[in-house]
């Protein structure tokens, strides 16, 4: 009975752990799409490739909303890792606010469509481009936060360093902004952008600063 | 069986409930306070571990409790049994870490005193000798498993959710152990000091089988450890599983292997033969405290990470428990056996 028991929980363990790459996987994709969308959007407007890269976007975040539902759940009814679930918990809540936050963006893009000068894309495109790779490196830190713990500070140090990138880029371009001649509307309009794409660093980094926290708990 | 020897081994049934429902704690505490195990799993396994080790291998540890004072009237048995119950009781009481096997050392001396029967000086200083070994052998191992455990986990790289998986069979198989070497060190306790007067005899199956009256008692005992387990030990698992130190299921794991180790090594006649085969010094079988060999198990993972947070009192009261356990019951079995034999009208030495 115990040995049944066991094989069990060797399997639910085994389909959990596919179940949290997926919702990482779900995570690093969302973020790669959404700087190729920003990128089309820049080139095009609201196209119909932007128009699918958002579509894409909007189907990963349903995919990492029930893949997250279904592992908590798992995890305390199965009372498995009694003593990290709670954190594993928070995790899983913190990232899938990264994927809400950048749909948000896109969604944005898709309703007001904001009319981006030309002065002002090579910033859009580096800002959107550090979020993304802050991002990454917070996949990779919380990828290691399951598998090999020690590897979680080299990756949060890559948040940190990314986040700061996308700060200076944000800072950057609403100086560019609102040094220009465009109408004070408009400036404030480009201005919401700027600070909903740096939103996704900023998340990031606040995951990341849990994650190491979470790390000193589970060494102790 | 006449009714007044159930009677009188009612004192070691007694007494064994009392080591089942504290010591089952020492073994799955940890795991089933932080519920990594169901207390029901932990209850069953530890039952049946605790008989299968009285049984099988629980007579090493009686014969050194044997020939310390071979109590040879039940009666005696009976007080002597009763005089270590009190005295863990009012340790329990006091709030400090008691051992069954302190105290029915102490009872045994008092019945020797009592009866005039001399105590055998070199069987005295070899248990004495084993209590101290006993945590220190735990820290020792302790230390050393959790110095490889945590090398391997870190090399070995398996995701969190597969280590937790491997964690909790660990805790099983830890647990399972842990309640062989519990029942095969601690039966002596509980009716080692029945040995000479045993009422039950031996009686063999089909000729092939041959269930001694040693056996008998080991397993009537053995029960009660369990009875012990399933009734009351679920609240001390709670409460001691935090008690002592916080410490992670790995860590736990350590400190239930280390402890069960050092409880075989004071109980297994198997390893005895083997190391006295080879010509090697053997160890001795006494019955050695469960409680303590936890106490410095968890000592020796906390100075492996650097000593930070031990509490040395703690040390102290297992110091104070090795005199005041004995003291007491040997005074309690002095007392009660006086009363016994000069109010109750019974024979309590031949």
């Amino acid at each position: 009975m115990q040995l049944g028991k066991d094989v069990r929980l060797f399997r639910r363990t085994r389909e959990l752990e596919i179940q949290i790459d997926q919702f990482l996987d779900a995570l690093s994709e969302s973020a790669l799409v959404f700087k190729s969308a920003v990128d089309v959007y820049l080139k095009e407007g609201c196209s119909t490739e932007f128009n699918d890269k958002h579509l894409h976007v909007d189907k990963l975040e349903s995919q990492a909303d029930e893949l997250r539902r279904n592992i908590e759940i798992q995890l305390y009814a199965q009372t498995l890792i009694p003593e990290s679930r709670g954190d594993v918990l928070g995790l899983m809540e913190n990232l899938d606010k990264i994927i809400n936050l950048i749909e948000g963006v896109l969604w944005a893009f898709s309703i007001e469509k904001p009319e981006i000068p030309d002065y002002c894309h090579e910033g859009y495109r580096s800002l959107a481009d550090m979020s993304c790779e802050a991002v990454e490196a917070l996949v990779l830190a919380s990828r290691a936060f399951f598998r090999n713990i020690e590897a979680v500070g080299d990756h949060n140090h890559k948040v940190m360093h990314f986040e700061t990138e996308a700060d200076k880029a944000s800072t950057r371009l609403k100086r560019a902004i609102f040094d220009s001649d465009i109408k004070l509307g408009h400036k404030m309009h480009l201005r919401g952008f700027v600070e909903n794409i740096d939103d996704i660093a900023d998340w990031s980094e606040d995951v990341a600063d849990r994650l190491a926290i979470y790390v000193i708990k589970r060494t102790v | 069986m006449e009714i007044t020897i159930l009677l009188f081994l009612t004192s070691g049934l007694f007494l064994g409930w009392a080591l089942g429902a504290n010591d089952a704690a020492n073994v799955f505490g940890t795991a089933v306070g932080s519920r990594m195990v169901k207390f029901t799993t932990a209850a069953i396994i530890c039952s049946v571990f605790v008989i299968l080790g009285a049984v099988v291998s629980g007579a090493g540890a009686a014969h050194t409790l044997g020939k310390l004072g071979a109590i040879n009237a039940l009666p005696g048995s009976f007080m002597a049994a009763l005089s270590a119950a009190v005295a863990v009781y009012t340790m329990t009481k006091a709030g400090l870490p008691v051992s069954t096997s302190q105290a029915i050392v102490g009872a045994i001396i008092g019945w020797n005193l009592f009866s005039g029967t001399p105590t055998d000086p070199k069987a005295l200083t070899k248990i004495m000798t084993t209590w101290v070994a006993c945590p220190i052998l735990a820290a020792f191992f302790s230390a050393i498993i959790y110095k490889f455990i945590v090398w391997f986990i870190r090399n070995a790289k398996l995701h969190l959710l597969r280590t937790d998986a491997y964690t909790r069979i660990g805790l099983l198989v830890a647990g399972a152990f842990g309640s062989y070497s519990l029942g095969a060190n601690n039966i002596a306790n509980v009716m080692g000091v029945f040995v000479e007067s045993n009422p039950f005899t031996d009686f063999s199956v089909a000729n092939i089988l041959t269930f001694t009256g040693g056996q008998q008692l080991f397993l009537l005992g053995a029960i009660f450890i369990g009875i012990g387990v399933f009734t009351y030990s679920k609240r001390v698992m709670l409460t001691v599983g935090n008690d002592l130190l916080p410490l992670s299921p790995i860590a736990a794991w350590v400190a239930v292997v280390s402890h069960s180790i050092v409880l075989f090594l004071f109980a297994s006649q198997g390893l005895e033969a083997l190391l006295a085969s080879n010509g090697l010094p053997t160890i001795p079988l006494v019955p050695v405290s469960s409680s303590q060999a936890v106490v410095g198990a968890v000592l020796g993972i906390a100075l492996i990470k650097g000593g930070r947070g031990i509490q040395w009192r703690v040390l102290g009261n297992i110091a104070t428990g090795w005199v005041i356990t004995p003291v007491i019951a040997c005074g309690m079995c002095f007392v009660g056996l006086y009363f016994l034999q000069n109010v109750f009208d019974q024979t309590v030495f031949n």
